[in-house]
């Protein structure tokens, strides 16, 4: 017993280690971003003398609200759009046994399996060529078509689970696919657009590659690729700089917070990174 | 149920659309852009078969890009999906304590943090005169470096940027893994008196083995697409020490104009990482994981 709590002190040690370096890189961040310039550059490992809350002003006044406004924009209606989209798609392939929905299947789930980059430059001249390269548009159409397999994929898994019997009584009570769709099937369905949902918005909110290609415009760009712009805008004006960061990274990590138990489901439902 | 035939088409074709128009044809034409030569500012395009391929592979980064994306690979995999699994293992043993999902939790957190955001933060952290690291390594009296300006060590400045950012990811989803084993096959590994590194290696991890495999697929694939970590912290420089295949492609394209040499760039991220896909696809549609 006692070697069984002398391993589980050492453990926890491990533990807490593994979490200091975690957090040293983000409480040196944080500190420095409280602090003005020169104190800054005189010792970086200091306490702030007085904490410039100036700097998250600064910051947010610099830009950062308009990329904030974007990057909400961009994210909440690809999301909405994501769901709706792949919702129907799995509907339709899950729920009517329709002839070659196994070939449309296997061809949207294979849309998992390219890769952004392999898209870039021909997309890049596809939104050009449609005019809409340099709109919200430009990145919201890719963002919801590279999303739909993924998406597709979790929630056809779910819906062939849904009894039958269910849609059964739907049709005697004179209901139509549609409302079956949106009277049965969405209603029982919330923890798997909740975890989708988590998935993409983690995607959406952090995309850097098309963002940073298909948005030019200063108005337009979302938090990721603002936050380049606005490196090079404070060029001197470093601790500000920081504050933009931290502000940049806490939406998600407040939501984290907030519903880690969806956020662990939706991630583990379907590992894929980047 | 009675439907028109339609019906069922009807609700797959704005998706089924929005995947062909938005990704599949993006990617066929990416392979025949690979046999031209074409800029973006010009209509004019010559064919030139598969001279954007000779160039590709005798370029002189060529070898350097191949090193950087192999090495991010290599170390990802030890410290990610290699230390990470063995961190889950940890915290699913039963002497880990009651703060176990904290710690988890904790770990998780940069994960959440953009890519550019993290880039960024280590710039800072990088950076030689006000730098995080480098005032640490002299307040215990260590040699200190340059890092990132570093033509030798800036790609490995990279990658421990991406293990501090990652590891805890690997972790979350090994940590579930372990924990939807039944626990009939860890209590009857504990009657036939198996201690906890017995249980580990011969219930838990094989148990997981699925799992465990998509971690190392999807390490792979991240490394083999590597662009926005690179592009936020040295831009592939200094020199080309630091280029990786993604950040390439990009540069080739919206730098030199060169959007051949970028398509070729991409039919060859297609190679690696599509085998990958489909494996990922399949182990992850047999439901094992």
């Amino acid at each position: 017993m006692m070697k069984k709590s002398i391993m589980k002190v050492l453990l926890n040690i491990f533990f807490i280690f593994l979490c200091l370096i975690i957090f040293l890189p983000l409480v040196w961040i944080i500190l420095n971003s409280f602090k003005t310039n020169p104190e800054l550059f005189k010792n970086s490992l200091t306490l702030p003398e007085h904490w410039q809350i100036i700097n998250y002003v600064k910051a947010w006044n610099m830009g950062l609200y308009k990329y904030f406004g974007n990057s909400i924009l961009v994210s909440s209606i690809s999301l909405v759009m994501i769901l709706i989209i792949s919702s129907l798609l799995a509907y339709g392939l899950t729920r009517f046994y329709a002839k070659g929905s196994v070939i449309i299947f296997i061809i949207v789930l294979g849309g998992m399996a390219l890769s952004e980059q392999v898209a870039l430059v021909p997309l890049y001249k596809i939104l050009k060529a449609i005019h809409i390269y340099d709109t919200y548009a430009a990145v919201i159409l890719p963002y919801i078509a590279f999303r739909i397999p993924f998406t597709v994929f979790l929630m056809r898994s779910y819906f062939i689970s849904i009894p039958v019997e269910l849609e059964e009584a739907a049709v005697i009570d004179g209901y139509n696919s549609l409302q079956i769709f949106m009277k049965i099937i969405i209603p029982i369905s919330k923890p798997i657009f909740a975890s989708c949902a988590i998935v993409n918005l983690n995607f959406v909110w952090n995309e850097f590659l098309f963002a940073n290609v298909f948005l030019n415009n200063k108005a337009l760009q979302t938090i990721p690729i603002g936050l380049m712009t606005f490196k090079g805008d404070l060029r001197i004006d470093y601790t500000a700089t920081l504050a933009g960061l931290v502000i940049a990274s806490l939406p998600l990590i407040i939501l984290f917070l907030c519903m880690s138990k969806q956020f662990v489901r939706g991630l583990t439902a379907g590992a894929v990174k980047g | 149920m009675r439907t028109r035939k339609i019906t069922p088409y009807l609700y797959m074709i704005p998706g089924v659309l929005m995947v062909l128009v938005f990704v599949y044809i993006p990617v066929f034409v990416n392979f025949a852009y690979s046999f031209f030569r074409l800029a973006s500012y010009s209509a004019g395009q010559t064919f030139v078969g598969f001279d954007n391929y000779r160039r590709f592979f005798t370029d002189d980064v060529f070898p350097i890009i191949l090193r950087n994306n192999m090495l991010y690979c290599i170390i990802s995999l030890v410290i990610q999906v290699g230390f990470g699994t063995i961190v889950a293992l940890l915290l699913e043993s039963k002497i880990a304590g009651k703060f176990k999902n904290t710690y988890r939790n904790i770990y998780y957190l940069p994960a959440l943090i953009s890519l550019t955001a993290v880039g960024l933060m280590f710039t800072f952290i990088y950076e030689p005169n006000i730098g995080f690291l480098n005032n640490i390594l002299k307040t215990f009296s260590l040699p200190t470096g340059t890092w990132l300006g570093d033509s030798k060590m800036a790609i490995f400045c990279i990658i421990a940027m991406s293990q501090w950012q990652f590891t805890g990811y690997i972790t979350l989803l090994m940590v579930v893994a372990f924990q939807n084993i039944s626990t009939d096959f860890i209590e009857a590994a504990e009657i036939d008196g198996a201690g906890p590194i017995r249980r580990a290696l011969s219930i838990l991890l094989p148990l997981a083995k699925e799992q465990l495999l998509v971690c190392i697929i999807i390490t792979i694939i991240g490394a083999f697409k590597l662009y926005t970590e690179v592009y936020a912290t040295t831009s592939g420089g200094p020199g080309n020490n630091s280029q990786v295949l993604g950040l390439y492609l990009y540069q080739q394209a919206f730098l030199h104009d060169d959007l051949g040499m970028a398509a070729v760039t991409g039919v060859f991220i297609f190679v690696i990482t599509v085998v990958l896909s489909i494996v990922q696809i399949k182990i992850t549609r047999s439901g094992k994981v």
